[in-house]
């Protein structure tokens, strides 16, 4: 289940924040805040989506640069509201 | 002891010539901003100092000297000239905070041409506009920002020069690019530096408005008479300072206290090339000793989140002295710096156009938290009243922030736009479009924008390019984009959007039309908020009434409303 997690995360964030052809490879514990793949008001989109796709409510407190870093760490922050 | 020791002394006796002797300026009939920033220093005998140490988000670290920045600098120049690109053709940065980006802008200068380093997170509608409106004949770019060019490159012909700094050496480039890596070409140990004049341009960077395409406020060489003298008096740069200026050079405050200020003063300073993390930060200032810390608002607030509790963790202690740029700072975070770092960080206050900064908090004078300080020394400011734009006499009465012209870093034009530029001077004053009062003891006290422009974690993003770009989507009717308050931006935009027949409002459809905004202009763009509505207010003529909406957000009076259309 989180493989399947982990991949929907992975793939929106190649879709929806790197260029087709930029040639960065993004895994699970690829930096993606503190690289700037993503940056803070990209985050904002980003969280949006988790919520909609997991039916969940981050809190704002709680969506931070360092829990948002890896989809492992979004994984580990989602696992904090919803069963996954 | 500060360099500038007593503010009123340094304001009743300043003149810029202090800082022309100081920097020698115009000696052998040179003006060229390269030169002060890396061969003068040479020459003065710290070729062998560092001035830039750069780190990248995996932690690699590398180190330039001034020395290395001369010569590669040189190198980047002579390159630029046998590509074929003249004294005066516009040469556009596109990279993220790499080295090249910052030895790349003096290269640029060096060789006489007009630097445009324009913020690597734009997409590829506002890169267009951005380079179609300068007319830029190359562009220095990394291979992970190329795709968006070759996006666009059709629609520009004088785009004639695409420069990749990071080619895979077994990559082909296309029509008109060129692979070029400064670590490995040839070094260029002598370069005959472009004998430009003072007011030669040197730089342009593009601002929002609220009508309107960005505009390209342009610069001349002689604005480093003005960036030198405020880096030394207000960042207060010493000889051994170690300086972090976290603005990227895709911005103002990135080139004039990012490269110009510091380089010219001969400093060290650091780069990270990383988002932003509060430990990573922090661990950033330990690891490096960083004495001197420049940086925003926004920053600050997102430190001030993580509390105090995160900086106990780190030994910060060769901090000396922070300042703050981008946006008003609040006094609950002066006050938190203070208790975090033991210092507090002094808030500047100045715009894309002044190019340098003009009313701000310096070392040894009495702080008022909140407050945006006094007039630079050499700078008259005033609060303009909003009809008769006399200057308010009256301690605490709202008025127009106004600068009397003349100072050596104002913007010279708006590129191809002098009408504009003309209409920001009323009654003998530059107008800065911000509100202000001062008080009986001629301290300066943001209140806000005098317009629809949003300010957004210091940057300027104009409404009107987030609605024409809206428009563009294929469900949105009509929209309008304004700033609404945030704890931690100040401002974020928020879109309200009508939708055309047959499209429904949904968490999909919002979640698309942020991303669309945000690929098509930048992430600062990209509403962070959308609501729905069925039609947008309007004046009897059909104008949208932004001014009502925004109101409403920032639970404000919406003041007239005689002109509205359903009244």
């Amino acid at each position: 289940m989180s493989e399947d997690i982990k991949k929907m995360i992975i793939d929106y964030v190649k879709k929806e924040y790197l260029e087709e052809d930029s040639g960065v490879d993004v895994n699970e514990n690829t930096k993606l805040i503190s690289s700037g793949i993503v940056d803070s008001f990209s985050m904002v989109s980003l969280k949006m989506f988790l919520e909609k796709k997991f039916l969940v409510k981050i809190p704002d407190d709680k969506a931070t640069p360092d829990a948002f870093d890896s989809a492992n760490n979004i994984i580990n922050l989602l696992k904090e509201y919803t069963k996954i | 002891m500060s360099h500038i020791g007593s503010y009123e002394e340094r304001y009743r006796s300043f003149n810029w010539k202090q800082s022309e002797e100081e920097l020698e300026y115009g000696k052998n009939g040179m003006f060229n901003i390269g030169y002060y920033c890396s061969d003068r220093i040479c020459e003065k005998g710290d070729g062998k100092k560092l001035a830039l140490i750069w780190e990248g988000f995996t932690g690699e670290v590398k180190k330039f000297t001034y020395d290395d920045i001369r010569v590669y600098s040189n190198t980047i120049a002579k390159f630029l000239q046998d590509t074929g690109i003249n004294v005066g053709d516009r040469v556009c940065l596109f990279m993220d905070k790499v080295p090249e980006l910052y030895i790349g802008f003096v290269g640029i200068l060096k060789m006489g041409g007009i630097a445009q380093p324009l913020f690597s997170a734009f997409g590829e509608e506002a890169l267009f506009t951005r380079l179609d409106d300068a007319k830029t004949k190359a562009i220095m770019i990394q291979k992970k920002h190329l795709p968006k060019v070759r996006r666009i490159k059709d629609k520009l012909p004088e785009l004639t020069k695409i420069i990749v700094i990071d080619a895979d050496e077994a990559a082909t480039p296309q029509i008109n690019e060129i692979h070029f890596w400064m670590e490995k070409a040839s070094k260029v140990e002598k370069f005959e530096i472009v004998k430009v004049g003072p007011e030669a341009p040197s730089v342009i960077h593009y601002t929002s408005g609220t009508t309107g395409k960005p505009k390209g406020a342009q610069h001349a060489h002689s604005s480093i008479i003005a960036q030198y003298i405020t880096s030394k008096w207000v960042l207060d740069l010493q000889s051994d300072d170690i300086y972090w200026c976290t603005a990227d050079p895709g911005w103002v405050t990135g080139t004039s206290y990012g490269i110009i200020g510091p380089w010219a003063n001969g400093v060290t300073q650091v780069v990270l090339d990383a988002g932003f993390g509060t430990e990573k930060w922090y661990a950033f200032i330990q690891k490096h000793k960083v004495s001197m810390w420049y940086s925003a608002p926004t920053v600050i607030r997102l430190l001030m989140k993580e509390g105090i509790e995160a900086v106990k963790k780190y030994d910060l202690s060769s901090l000396r002295h922070l300042a703050s740029v981008g946006e008003p700072l609040n006094a609950e975070a002066v006050v938190w710096s203070e208790k975090a770092f033991g210092k507090m960080f002094l808030d500047t206050y100045w715009q894309t156009e002044t190019g340098a900064m003009m009313i701000t908090n310096y070392p040894g004078m009495k702080i008022k938290p909140g407050s945006m300080g006094k007039p630079f020394p050499g700078i008259t400011a005033t609060v303009l009243n909003t009809k008769t734009y006399e200057p308010i006499t009256t301690a605490g009465i709202v008025g127009l922030i106004a600068i009397k012209p003349g100072w050596p870093s104002m913007m010279r034009s708006y590129w191809n736009n002098k009408t504009t530029y003309d209409s920001k001077f009323k009654n003998g004053w530059y107008i800065c479009g911000d509100r202000a009062s001062i008080d009986n003891e001629g301290y300066f006290w943001f209140v806000g924008r005098d317009d629809d422009v949003i300010n957004t974690a210091g940057h300027l993003v104009g409404p009107f390019e987030i609605e024409s770009a809206l428009l563009e989507h294929k469900a949105v009717a009509e929209s309008a984009a304004v700033g609404k308050p945030d704890p931690v931006n100040m401002e974020v935009v928020k879109a309200f959007i009508a939708l055309k027949p047959g499209f429904e409002p949904s968490g999909d459809m919002e979640l698309d039309i942020m991303n669309f905004i945000r690929k098509k202009l930048s992430p600062l763009a990209m509403p962070q908020e959308i609501e729905f509505v069925p039609s947008l207010p309007k004046t009897r003529s059909g104008k949208i009434m932004r001014r009502l909406l925004r109101a409403k957000e920032w639970g404000e009076e919406i003041g007239d409303t005689s002109t509205l259309e359903n009244d």
